[in-house]
């Protein structure tokens, strides 16, 4: 427990060390999720406007 | 000869290229996942500490990589923008499109992390110095590329001018790099100098960074690829292929 606290609190350097690593892991996760979103998305709203064309000549 | 002239025409098309992109993305996930991982590893347990930083000097493991990926990406982004401009294929303006937002996290990353490690060595979360602005120049650059595509509503008016942003702003590139050689700055200088001298930190760290670098790579393969996708489908969402892709999926 002593070692997992004092790897955590990087010899003081904590908050600078986290707060690096933190946003880089943040923003690193994050946009592969978005674009993931994205993409999914196009992929509905194009299948929908096939969808009403497909109703509309019918 | 021939062959391969046919070859890169084919996949400069947006159609074909849009599976292509779909199977190598899985590829570079997993070398991005496996070299951040051992990466991180190597950052936090194998590294030693610095004898005169501490354990605050591991932020280079970030840092240093997300600069590098930031100055680079940029000039992929204006090659394929020139390429776009040149030769007035789609596929080159989507690609310099894709890499922008990539770029810019970088940018910002590289500022963000230099900010964390500039206030506990220097005293300062900000100070402007050479190689610091040249930096928060390099982002605007980034940020003024996406919003002059966002802005212009015809796309290939919108590649055109992101595509002459894209190429004044690379003389920036150069003048990050060689920031802290030309002018007396704060920052440190390279570390890893190209071409003699080698490189001014131990082995085990010069090791951990060029994982993290590579890493970041395939990272940014990966992401530039799905958002080209994601712009591929956006731009020829009425062409034939898209309207068949999705009937496909459904049945």
């Amino acid at each position: 427990m002593d070692k997992v606290i004092e790897f955590l609190n990087m010899g003081g350097y904590a908050l600078y060390v986290w707060g690096s690593f933190g946003m880089t892991a943040l923003l690193m996760l994050a946009e592969p999720l978005l674009l993931r979103a994205r993409h999914r998305e196009i992929l509905r709203r194009v299948a929908r406007i096939a969808r009403m064309n497909n109703e509309e000549r019918t | 000869m021939n062959s391969r002239l046919i070859n890169w025409f084919k996949f400069s098309s947006p159609a074909s290229f849009y599976p292509l992109a779909g199977r190598m993305i899985p590829w570079f996930k997993w070398i991005a996942v496996i070299l951040i991982a051992i990466g991180l590893y190597m950052s936090f347990f194998v590294a030693p500490a610095d004898y005169k930083q501490g354990e605050g000097y591991r932020i280079i493991f970030i840092h240093v990589p997300a600069s590098w990926m930031s100055m680079f990406i940029y000039v992929v982004m204006a090659v394929w923008s020139g390429t776009g401009l040149v030769f007035n294929t789609r596929l080159s303006s989507m690609m310099a499109q894709a890499l922008a937002p990539t770029g810019a996290l970088f940018a910002f990353l590289s500022l963000w992390t230099g900010a964390f490690w500039g206030k506990p060595m220097w005293g300062a979360w900000w100070v402007w110095d050479a190689r610091l602005t040249s930096e928060l120049i390099l982002l605007f650059l980034y940020i003024g590329f996406m919003a002059l595509q966002g802005a212009i509503d015809d796309p290939r008016r919108a590649d055109r001018a992101g595509a002459i942003l894209a190429l004044v702003g690379v003389v920036n590139v150069p003048i990050i790099y060689y920031s802290v050689k030309w002018w007396n700055t704060l920052h440190q200088g390279a570390s890893v100098k190209v071409g003699g001298g080698g490189s001014s930190m131990a082995a085990t760290m010069l090791i951990t960074m060029l994982i993290m670098a590579l890493g970041f790579w395939a990272y940014s393969i990966a992401t530039t690829l799905s958002r080209a996708r994601c712009i591929i489908l956006e731009r020829e969402r009425n062409s034939t292929w898209v309207r068949e892709l999705v009937e496909n999926r459904r049945g």
